[in-house]
This record gives C-alpha cells, structure tokens and sequence, in this order.
C-alpha cells in the first residue's frame, strides 16, 4: 500500500462540505436548483421540509451513484442517474406516507420538484461519477444544506414580510396593523423570491470580491 | 476478460437489470407499506369529517372518536344506494370520466353532538394544479352551516392552499345554503371584499383565484343534490 490512507475529515474533505455553503454556493453562485426556490419559499416550514427531503435524496443519490460509478455504461448515464434519483424520491415518499403521514401531506407538492431539482443531478453528474464513496457522501451533504440555507433564508423574509409570520406564527403584532401596516403580497409572489435571492447574491458577492465575475 | 462497458450488449444488459431491480423495489416498498398508508387515509378522513363539526380527533383516537360521533352514514343519491358510505371514493368517481354525475354515489354522514344533529356532507372538486376537497357540516334545519373543512392536494402554499386554513374555511360557518321555502342558494367566493357577514358570500383568497372559484363549483354543485334530497325529507 503505497497511498497513504486519507483521514476521514482531511483538510480536503472538508472543503467538500464548507465550500458549498458559501463559495461554491449552489444557489447563490451555480444558479441551480432556483425553481424550487422560486416555488417553495412562501413559509419557512415548507422550505424546511423540502431542504430535508433534498437532503436525504441528495446523499443517497450521490453514494448509490458513486458505488456503481465503474459500472454505469457512459452512454446512458444520465437515464440512471435520473432513476436512481426518482426511485429514491418514490421510495422516501412512501415511507413518508406510512410512517409520517402529516409530513407526507405538506411534502406532496415538492415530491415531483425534487425529482427534477437541477442540483441533485448537477452533483450525481459533477462529483458522484468521478470520486469514492466517502467525498461523494460528503459533497452531497455540503450541497443540500447550501440549498437549504437559501431556501431557509428567502422564505423567512417572504413568510415575515408577505403574511406576518415565522414559521406560522404571526410576529408582526395586530397593533401594526390597526395603525396601517399592511402584508406585502408582493412578498408572496414569485417575483419577489428571484429579488430576494438576488439581494443575497448582491451581499454575497460585496463580501467576498473574488466572486464577482470580470466583465 | 475485460468486459467492454460501451457495448450495445452491457449497455442494454444493465438498463435491464436496473429497470427490473428499482421496479422490485419500489413493488415491495409500495405493497408492504400499503396497510399503513390505508390506515392513514381512512383516519384522515375521520378526523377530517369530525373536524367539520368542530371535534378535533388525532390520529391515534381517530376510530373511537368517529364511533362516537357519526351515528349513522348513509348514500342519498346515485347509483348504489346500499354501498357503505364511508368506503365510497367521491374523489375516483369524481374522476371517472365515463361515469355520469347522476350516477356518482352521495354520502352523507349524520352525528350527533351534546344532542344535536348534524349532516356532514363530502365535497369534491378542482382547484389550480390539482383536487380539492372538503366536508361542510348543516345544522338540523338542513340549512344552516355548522363548520367546513377543505383541504387540497397540490395548491400553491400561501396562495390556494390558504382554503385549508380557518381563516379561509370559518367564513363558511352560520351562512345558509337553502332560504326559508328550501330553494338551494349557492356560497358563491367574492373578490371585492364584501364576504363577510352572512349573506352567501365569502372572501376569495388573494392569488388563489382559481383554488377559491373551485371551491365555489365544488360547493354549488354538490350541496345542490343535498338540498334536493332534504326537501324530499320535510
């Protein structure tokens, strides 16, 4: 054994994990995955069940793809990533539906969403093609929670500013409202979640001058 | 020998053995999940047909508290009088093209709470992406809503999937679908605002145009063939 066995969470491994968060943001920097963002950012909760759900599809997807990798034929690659991703969403939303059946019932519109979710196939076809179990696993996470931060982060000025609320719960108090403060349905709207995500890019990118494209 | 991964042959071999592997494994999975989810759905709609005449069941006390509820349930209209009310699936027959409205069966369901009778009618309709459904609980003057409960499959959170919500459903509640000589008068949704009060009118949802009209067509159409059977009952 010439190589020299790599530790678990070498330096390497966990910039799989980190750089997805904000560098290599897949939202804010690839622009992937923004329809859903786009569609499920309303209230937070509903963007929490979703970024759950990539989750769990993300890193099983990303291992089941990275143990078979020297056996898919190249040819018909993208066909068996795309089973393998909706099997896995099938499979969840059964087991959801016997075991959780009140979650199941808010994640019915996002099952299909998840399916197409341009980030799970984007990492399957990127890293889990090309590299071992452990970083496949690894990358997986590291870009399902730098989707679900986004997602997390635009819901809750979309839920707080377009009904009053946090997670269902009304924050803005009633007096506000006696005095004239009115919901902004603006808010609740798509075109507000493209804005929304567009100001986070802004400050992410006014924070770390490497980003910005040159011209 | 190597074998050659680019070939037709691997390439069809492995399309077929993965095709045949998922498929095994998503008919496993899905018949030996089936009883639970069964369970689920009919507990669903217990408390969904409680919930419409304001007694919160969970899902762990869902049977007996229908048990003690619902008295009786019965199909006052369509093509099988006999059926058990409870198994009827209003929402396949709704979507049975083939099959004729007047041959859909109409359950209704009659409780009995702190002495009092209430007629929990089932709705079913379309709203945006998908079906909407509900249940509106009558008082015993026939007339008189008790409560409703909708709820939906695949409407847009915040938009069309506010029907789900009190906010929304509550405005059912004391409007009258028949006057004082039986006639059936439809709830019809408003844009302009003027639904509150009880003048057969409630507030549509903003941005959920399309999820609040479909209720208004579930509503009207349904609880039409209601009111006709009460009359036949006065």
């Amino acid at each position: 054994m010439a190589e020299k066995k790599e530790a678990l969470f070498s330096k390497k491994n966990r910039k799989l994990m980190t750089d997805p968060l904000d560098g290599a943001n897949p939202i804010s920097i690839q622009v992937l995955g923004i329809c859903s963002a786009l569609a499920i950012t309303v209230q937070i909760e509903q963007a929490f069940v979703m970024s759950v759900s990539v989750l769990a599809v993300m890193i099983f997807g990303n291992v089941i793809v990275s143990a078979m990798r020297n056996l898919i034929p190249s040819r018909i690659r993208i066909i068996v990533q795309l089973v393998v991703v909706a099997a896995l969403v099938i499979l969840v939303n059964e087991l959801l539906k016997a075991f959780l059946p009140d979650v199941s019932e808010k994640l019915s519109v996002f099952v299909g969403l998840i399916i197409t979710n341009c980030i799970i196939m984007g990492r399957l076809e990127a890293f889990a093609l090309g590299n071992k179990i452990w970083p496949s696993l690894l990358d997986g996470f590291g870009n399902a929670i730098g989707y679900a931060w986004i997602l997390v982060a635009i819901a809750f000025f979309r839920e707080l500013f377009g009904s009053g609320k946090i997670w269902g719960f009304q924050i803005i108090p009633e007096s506000f409202y006696e005095l004239g403060y009115m919901n902004n349905n603006m808010m609740i709207l798509p075109p507000m979640a493209l804005i929304t995500v567009a100001l986070i890019i802004w400050a992410q990118r006014s924070r770390n001058k490497d980003l910005i494209e040159e011209n | 020998m190597a074998i050659d991964k680019n070939s037709n042959g691997y390439t069809f071999s492995f399309a077929i053995v993965m095709v045949v592997v998922v498929g095994t494994l998503l008919a496993v999975a899905s018949q030996g999940l089936k009883t639970r989810q069964d369970k689920n759905a009919t507990d669903k709609k217990m408390i969904s047909i409680l919930s419409a005449i304001n007694v919160e069941a969970t899902r762990d006390n869902a049977q007996e508290m229908y048990d003690k509820y619902v008295v009786d349930s019965k199909i006052i209209a369509g093509k099988d009088l006999s059926a058990e009310a409870f198994d009827v699936d209003i929402k396949k027959e709704f979507r049975d093209k083939k099959l004729a409205a007047t041959d859909r069966n109409y359950p209704l369901y009659i409780c009995e709470k702190d002495s009092n009778k209430y007629y929990v009618i089932p709705v079913i309709g379309t709203g945006l992406w998908g079906p909407i459904w509900g249940f509106v609980a009558l008082e015993s003057d026939y007339s008189t809503i008790y409560g409703a409960t909708f709820d939906h499959k695949t409407e847009t959170p915040g938009l069309g999937a506010e029907i789900k919500y009190a906010s929304y459903s509550d405005q059912y509640t004391g409007e009258t679908v028949a006057d004082t000589s039986g006639v059936f008068q439809p709830i019809i949704v408003v844009k302009d605002g003027s639904g509150s009060g009880l003048n057969s009118k409630v507030d549509g949802i903003t941005g959920g145009t399309i999820t609040s009209k479909g209720v208004e067509e579930m509503t009207t159409r349904t609880l039409g063939v209601y009111v006709n059977y009460f009359n036949t009952l006065n």
